[in-house]
């Protein structure tokens, strides 16, 4: 009796495994947002607590500190202000001779800032949750980037929360543009699961010529990232398949294992 | 039925599974996140009930798989695996000695991730592997392996601060009292 309640229990165990693994796509995808809509509350507490000693540090900030960052925010916001004003009429100027010429005009992408709040507890996938969801106009496949360059894409979306899967992994590949005379195309895909700032640019033209330190920029093509946005540079090129290849090492510039803040682009 | 060793062991899980996915610190030190459930569940599998184990595994494996590109479900069978035959054993194994802990947490920190990684590949799945993977292997097994120590003395100090003891029975039966004495 006593051995029988035990494989009952492994029965019962193996069979929502199996229910959970042969559930539809769209059910699984709800069911795994709802579980993990139960860390929601907790959330807060981590990015509160990781808020905490920077609000210390605020604190105990003397007031001339204070005034002299003010003066260097107000000196920048002023900067951009003027630098906004010549864009803004850049940006008429193209819109005319994207009129005169009958090109189709490019529709303006928005940026909305996000909290990374969790990482990937498991080692074989680079993905990170924000603190944007479906509610703040988040879909998939938008693009989610940094200062610096590209991180990835929004992969799945919650109401309050969304799943960014990471260049590197191999649900993100992305077609780049090397900045160098021929203006290569190539994609971005993974290259070892322990370094994160490096990733693989292969199916390169045997005739690129790449050299150490050429930026990498999103080549627009694929539909998912726009063009120009920087991705990182070239570290080092080598000519594969006998010659008729060449890849590429790619060092990005975004620091994929410190995010904290990320950018989400919305059109 | 005391229900505190049994919540704690679920509460545990959650927060091992929350923890995971917030401190980073492991990978950036170590290159690998340390998974803390398969030495959670040694712990299960040699002082809770079968059921307590079972909501173990699917919960937790839920959990993980909830906040990882892990597809719903996948972890919970390697989970299971780990610790179903632990407690059919469970009155064999020395459950007290740190020794054994570390060797029960180590064998169920290395069999865990390498299950799921086969069941990933075995479903179409491309997951992150490489040769780095073996180093990352290497560092969730001992890790998991010097963690089951540690959650075994925290696991019963809290059923010790929270829960109370049970209530066993007696020899006395008050019908076989010898009545001494003269009436």
């Amino acid at each position: 009796m006593f051995k029988q309640k035990n494989y009952l229990a492994l029965g019962a165990v193996v069979l929502v495994a199996v229910v959970l693994l042969s559930l539809p796509t769209r059910a699984s995808s709800r069911l795994k947002l709802a579980v993990s809509s139960w860390f929601l509350p907790l959330f807060g507490l981590a990015s509160g607590g990781q808020q905490l000693p920077v609000n210390l540090a605020d604190s105990v900030l003397p007031r001339r500190e204070l005034l002299h960052q003010i003066d260097g925010l107000r000196r920048e916001n002023q900067e951009l202000k003027s630098q906004a004003v010549q864009n803004a009429a850049i940006t008429r100027e193209n819109d005319q001779l994207h009129a005169l010429l009958g090109w189709q005009k490019t529709v303006p992408w928005k940026l909305k800032l996000a909290n990374v709040v969790m990482r990937d507890p498991a080692n074989w996938w680079r993905t990170v949750q924000i603190d944007l969801g479906s509610r703040d106009g988040i879909q998939t496949n938008q693009p989610v980037l940094t200062p610096e360059g590209l991180v990835g894409r929004v992969y799945s979306v919650n109401y309050l929360s969304a799943q960014v899967v990471l260049i590197g992994d191999r649900d993100c590949r992305v077609s780049v543009r090397v900045d160098d005379t021929t203006r290569d195309i190539g994609v971005l895909s993974a290259t070892g699961p322990l370094d994160s700032s490096l990733v693989q640019l292969s199916y390169l033209s045997s005739t690129a010529n790449l050299k150490s330190g050429q930026n990498v920029f999103t080549s627009g093509l694929g539909g998912v990232f726009p063009a120009g946005i920087p991705v990182g540079k070239i570290v080092d090129a080598q000519t594969v398949e006998y010659g008729l290849a060449t890849e590429a090492r790619v060092k990005l510039n975004a620091n994929l294992g410190a995010l904290e803040q990320v950018a989400v682009l919305i059109k | 039925m005391n229900l505190v060793k049994p919540m704690l062991v679920l509460s545990f899980a959650f927060l091992a599974v929350f923890g995971e996915a917030v401190l980073n610190a492991p990978r950036a030190l170590l290159g690998a996140q340390v998974d803390l459930l398969p030495a959670l569940m040694i712990y299960a599998a040699l002082n809770v009930d079968i059921i307590t184990l079972s909501l173990l595994a699917v919960l937790g494996g839920m959990w993980f798989d909830s906040l990882s590109a892990n597809p719903l479900g996948i972890s919970i069978l390697p989970l299971m695996v780990a610790g179903f035959p632990v407690y059919l054993r469970r009155d064999l194994i020395l459950r007290d000695a740190p020794f054994a802990q570390l060797m029960l947490g180590a064998t169920a920190s290395a069999l865990v991730p390498a299950l799921t990684v086969l069941m990933l590949l075995n479903g179409g799945q491309q997951p992150l592997i490489g040769w780095g993977s073996l180093w990352q292997w290497v560092v969730m097994t001992v890790a998991g392996g010097l963690a089951a120590p540690v959650i075994f003395k925290l696991c019963d100090w809290c059923t010790g601060a929270l829960g109370y003891q049970e209530r066993t029975q007696t020899s006395f039966r008050p019908d076989r009292e010898i009545d001494r004495g003269r009436k």
